[in-house]
């Protein structure tokens, strides 16, 4: 597995806890508009659960800017990786 | 606690049916739906099912001047008003500088109206969120020598806050500052947060936020701490009184005393405002009971607690003791033990009484028990700071019980007398505070604000009675309210009848019964109408008007007046 690959996992089990949905699969295109239960207010709980889980904090442009899992992934790496 | 805002947010999920309901409606000028499903996610965990009503973002004033907007529809019985610290501050940077010294006035000003608007309209109790600290350091210290500084008129608004507290009855204040101060900005504040989505609160700060509501809401309906039982040996002082003796206990200066000495003149605080102390120890008694009779860095005495219970006993069952002298439910209980066993068996056993973990180290003690926020409370009274000298004497009575063995001779030579009197403006809050604090005795469990008493007490087609009690021991204070309401012509109801049980079995059920049938014939009744509401608490008074001659109609009790008989009662009436 890639990094991105194990990333997009773990960020895939966050998504599973905040949005309480054991079937849900998300993938790298997803944005709210396909995925029930992924609004403006757990989207803030996706975020902090995102930045606790790999401990990592997002800028404020950052967070404003993520228009898909993938874009939130990529953000993640980069963070890793700095 | 130690609740993330995740782990809450489950409780949202879960079955809240059977739990007691709260009608509440929020009202905030930031974000506010966090924080409404931390209020209900919370609350679930105390047993509370909070039905919130939430206004629409940014329009509290809207909301309340509207006489049609939803909140008065919804008819809450709380309205939690939250206006954030950063809107503050933004109103404050738009005045003009020589504005800025009248700007806590006018934000004063404006509260004040807005409570004025919504007690004109419905009955409810109000909460306000007061404001956390923003140190903008445009003076930097200076902003503490000038009154154009938005520290000056943000600590000035809070402090007026509290003096409105004190003047609105109904006004209340949930302290959000205090909770900063404990947790600090760098921890309640996330400003990616608020940029983004106007929440002012960070995500796990919450749940702390929705505690002290919360807290707040428990303690209205009821349901707030009576007293506090304590273990002795490194939970008062540090050591064992047994193995190390009196000279070598740590109190005072001695070893870490300090951490033992500051305990308990916070423990004594919380007596002088009414919270009944007990003892539960494995000791010998006369040990135990030693350093409070001889140690000089002592800050509690022996009359300090109503009850001492020190043996070799298991605690449950001492604690069970200590429940049957006081005879107030385990679930108005707490106990403080350092030791982890003890404290698991207490709750073991009686999983209804508080028993906070005690951090290993006595000089967390404190800081761990202010935030655990334990006694929360509605109204302070004389009558709370009399509390534990009404217990004691009370345990006097019982032992001079003991040496009777007929009743009635018991009774004649407690040499009772009573006051009745109409509530007036000096009884008026103690009136109100038994309504809200008493469960047993208590036949329909109506809770009265201070505010809503004042009302009944001016009706013209209610009566509203209170009955204190002395004897030779002591006086027992207000024992009773009653308050009667026309049903029609012939029919005086009985809306409220409540009796401290301190006074159970001595006669003050048949004495406040025949002040109830005089008041029927002298306002021109023929019949007392009564209702038994039956709650988990209230089982004792369910055959209370059977008992008292009247007869079952439908769901409610009826008496003729020409066919009530008076009992004898040992109990003299008292003139003013």
């Amino acid at each position: 597995m890639t990094t991105s690959e194990q990333i997009l996992a773990e960020v895939n089990e966050i998504f599973k806890d905040v949005l309480e949905n054991e079937d849900l699969v998300i993938l790298r295109p997803s944005t709210a508009e396909d995925i029930d239960e992924w609004d403006s207010l757990t989207h803030i709980q996706l975020v902090v659960g995102i930045e606790k889980h790999f401990k990592i904090r997002f800028t404020s442009s950052e967070i404003n800017k993520f228009k898909n899992v993938g874009e939130m992934c990529d953000a993640i790496l980069n963070k890793l990786e700095k | 606690m130690n609740y993330s805002f995740a782990e809450i947010k489950k409780n949202l999920k879960k079955d809240f049916t059977g739990l007691k309901e709260i009608r509440i409606a929020v009202l905030s000028d930031s974000s506010s739906q966090l924080l409404c499903q931390s209020i209900k996610g919370y609350a679930f965990t105390q047993q509370l099912n909070v039905n919130i009503w939430e206004a629409e973002y940014n329009s509290i004033r809207h909301t309340i001047i509207d006489e049609d907007s939803g909140l008065y529809e919804f008819k809450p019985e709380f309205v939690i008003i939250f206006q954030s610290s950063k809107k503050l501050l933004n109103g404050f940077y738009s005045q003009p500088f020589p504005e800025r010294a009248t700007f806590a006035d006018e934000h004063l000003q404006m509260i004040n109206n807005l409570v004025d608007t919504i007690n004109n309209r419905i009955a409810c109790n109000i909460i306000y969120i007061n404001f956390p600290e923003i140190n903008d350091s445009v003076f930097g210290n200076y902003n503490n020598k000038t009154n154009l500084s938005f520290t000056y008129q943000l600590r000035k608004i809070n402090f007026e806050l509290m003096n409105l507290a004190q003047r609105k009855a109904n006004f209340h204040i949930c302290d959000l500052c205090a909770l900063q101060s404990v947790h600090g900005s760098l921890n309640m504040f996330k400003p990616q947060l608020y940029i983004n989505t106007d929440n002012v609160l960070d995500i796990d700060a919450l749940p702390y936020l929705a505690k002290c509501i919360t807290d707040m809401l428990l303690a209205f309906s009821g349901k707030f701490k009576k007293c506090l039982v304590l273990d002795l040996d490194n939970t008062l002082w540090g050591g064992i009184i047994g193995d190390d003796g009196i000279e070598n206990i740590e109190i005072g200066e001695l070893g870490i005393g300090k951490a033992f000495t500051e305990f308990q003149k916070w423990i004594k605080q919380l007596k002088e405002r009414g919270i009944i102390l007990a003892v539960s120890s494995k000791n010998d008694e006369k040990i135990a009971k030693e350093p409070f009779e001889k140690h000089p860095d002592m800050v509690l005495k022996l009359e300090d607690f109503a009850v001492f219970a020190a043996n070799w006993e298991n605690k449950a069952d001492n604690i069970r003791y200590i429940q049957s002298v006081l005879n107030i439910g385990y679930d108005s209980m707490v106990f403080f033990d350092d030791n982890p066993f003890e404290r698991e068996l207490v709750k073991k056993f009686i999983p209804e009484i508080t028993v906070p973990d005690l951090p290993e180290d006595p000089a967390d003690y404190l800081p761990f028990l202010y935030s655990q926020n334990i006694f929360e409370t509605i109204s302070f009274t004389n009558e709370d700071v009399a509390r534990t000298k009404l217990y004691r004497e009370e345990a006097d009575r019982t032992i001079l019980k003991r040496s009777f063995v007929n009743e009635a001779e018991f009774l004649k030579s407690l040499e009772m007398t009573a006051l009745v009197k109409q509530v007036d403006k000096f009884s008026l809050p103690r009136a109100a505070q038994l309504s809200q604090r008493s469960n047993q005795f208590n036949l329909r469990t109506v809770r009265y604000t201070e505010e809503q008493m004042r009302a009944i007490s001016a009706a013209n087609d209610k009566f509203a009675l209170t009955i204190s009690l002395k004897d030779k021991f002591g006086d027992y204070g207000m024992v009773g309210l009653t308050i009667l309401e026309k049903m029609n012509n012939s029919d005086l109801f009985i809306n409220t009848w409540i009796m401290s049980c301190r006074v159970l079995k001595r006669g003050v059920e048949d004495f406040m019964m025949e002040q109830l049938v005089n008041i029927a014939r002298e306002n021109g009744y023929t019949s007392l109408i009564g209702e038994y509401i039956p709650t988990p608490k209230n089982n004792m008074v369910k055959d209370h008007y059977k008992n008292l001659g009247f007869a079952a109609q439908e769901s409610l009790f009826k008496l003729s007046i020409y066919d009530y008989v008076p009992k004898v009662t040992h109990i003299k009436k008292d003139s003013d």
